[in-house]
């Protein structure tokens, strides 16, 4: 078997004749080599994560729109996405009372203070507070984990209280499918529960694009 | 005085068991590499820190950098219901063959005209095939249809492995059966392509959607 070779040809002392033994070995040194190869190619190139899916629930289309009185938004904030930028704007569209909507801009950087991380986590902090709460309760086995679902997750539970953020998005015909779904992951890192992917508005548009 | 004897050794060390091993270890990687039948279009997905694995029973949708929309149903039962339900609506005939081809086949992407061609090439062919994709357009919205009679065909297989899971003395649970809905995008499409074919499923009232991401860690 694959071995380091012993010695040279082998001189025979005394210079006897004898007749020639075949060696029954074989040098595998280099039939070794390129197992060895090989494995390291396909361990370097096998990816064994399984992709992951992130759920998005999107709203149901309704037959006459008009019909349909939007409830009031509380503790929203709308998000503006085009090719790689970000806009934001906190409330409603225009609200009777109160200055017109302005945009802000912020950016996808983790760890900008300006960034979408550091806004979203200052906007939800009353969810993730509680949020960390009822983490603890869940170590030390106060409440079961059907429970912490129920009053984090559930239809009545922290994500979808008066004081937790809700988020739009709003597309642009530039963005990219990473810029939504970066954006909608920064989202989730945020605790927040409720997200609506909506169309964009004309107005909307004509303010976004006087931004650019 | 006697000399100390070092004891001579072979330098050589039986390596049998470890390149038995390493052998085992490259048949095993080159087994798990080599997927079955490749994808006739490649998309990059952008990565998300869900920690949701892929439902079993699922319809998929991709749509590559350019826009054009593959789709792919899980289950073969439901693909071959799918495609008879398919080629009733649109009163078009395969060979046995072929649909027995097809419902083996991954991701199409192809019109209703294209179809049998389509299922006759090889996997790399079909990679190289000038294909507009699956036509979403509103005049002729084949996605539409391919997406309900796709839905039912996998509820249907859904049901019966359901009940068969029932049988068994599990118990079940009615939600893991239903057929999810999975959009597969590439990072690189604009969002628009993607919008589109989501507004198709919102059509048909399939208003739960999952993004296929790539796996990141969650930030602390």
């Amino acid at each position: 078997m694959a071995e380091i070779a012993e010695g040279g040809g082998g001189h025979d002392k005394g210079g006897k004749k004898r007749p020639k033994k075949g060696s029954t070995r074989i040098d595998m040194t280099p039939m070794v080599d390129l197992g060895f190869l090989l494995l390291t190619f396909f361990v370097m190139t096998t990816t064994f994560s399984k992709p992951k899916v992130m759920s998005l629930s999107y709203p149901a289309k309704i037959d006459k729109p008009e019909d349909v009185k939007q409830p009031p938004l509380n503790n929203g904030i709308t998000f503006l996405l085009t090719k790689d930028k970000i806009f934001y704007y906190v409330g409603e569209f225009n609200p009777k009372e109160g200055p017109a909507t302005t945009l802000e801009e912020t950016n996808f950087s983790p760890t900008d203070p300006k960034g979408i991380r550091k806004l979203l986590a200052d906007k939800n902090a009353f969810v993730i507070k509680q949020k960390a709460l009822l983490d603890d309760q869940l170590k030390r086995k106060q409440i079961a984990d059907t429970t912490y679902e129920r009053l984090l997750n559930g239809p009545t539970g922290l994500k979808t209280k008066k004081e937790a953020l809700k988020v739009l998005i709003k597309t642009d015909d530039k963005a990219t499918c990473e810029n939504f779904i970066d954006l909608v992951d920064e989202v989730k890192i945020a605790q927040i529960g409720v997200v609506a992917p909506l169309e964009l508005m004309k107005s909307e548009a004509d303010l976004l694009k006087a931004k650019l | 005085m006697p000399k100390i004897k070092v004891p001579k050794h072979s330098p050589s060390i039986d390596m049998t068991p470890m390149v038995d091993l390493a052998f085992l270890l490259v048949t095993f990687f080159m087994l798990a590499a080599i997927p079955r039948e490749t994808d006739p279009v490649d998309v990059t997905t952008p990565s998300s820190i869900s920690e949701k694995i892929i439902p079993d029973n699922n319809l998929t949708v991709t749509i590559d950098k350019g826009g054009r929309v593959f789709m792919n149903l899980s289950h073969s039962d439901a693909r071959a219901e799918m495609l008879e339900n398919m080629l009733g609506k649109y009163k078009m005939g395969l060979t046995a063959e072929q649909k027995e081809k097809f419902t083996i086949m991954t991701s199409f992407g192809c019109s209703m005209k294209e179809l049998p061609k389509y299922i006759d090439m090889t996997g790399e062919e079909r990679k190289k095939f000038p294909t507009i994709g699956i036509p979403t357009d509103s005049l002729k919205n084949e996605l539409k249809d391919w997406i309900y009679y796709g839905n039912i065909a996998a509820l249907n297989t859904g049901q019966t492995k359901f009940l068969e899971a029932e049988m068994k003395g599990d118990k079940p649970d009615a939600n893991d059966f239903k057929p999810k809905f999975i959009l597969k995008v590439d990072g690189k499409a604009a969002y628009i392509f993607a919008q589109n074919v989501i507004d198709i499923f919102r059509d048909l009232n399939l208003n739960n959607l999952n993004f296929i991401t790539a796996g990141e860690k969650a930030p602390k």
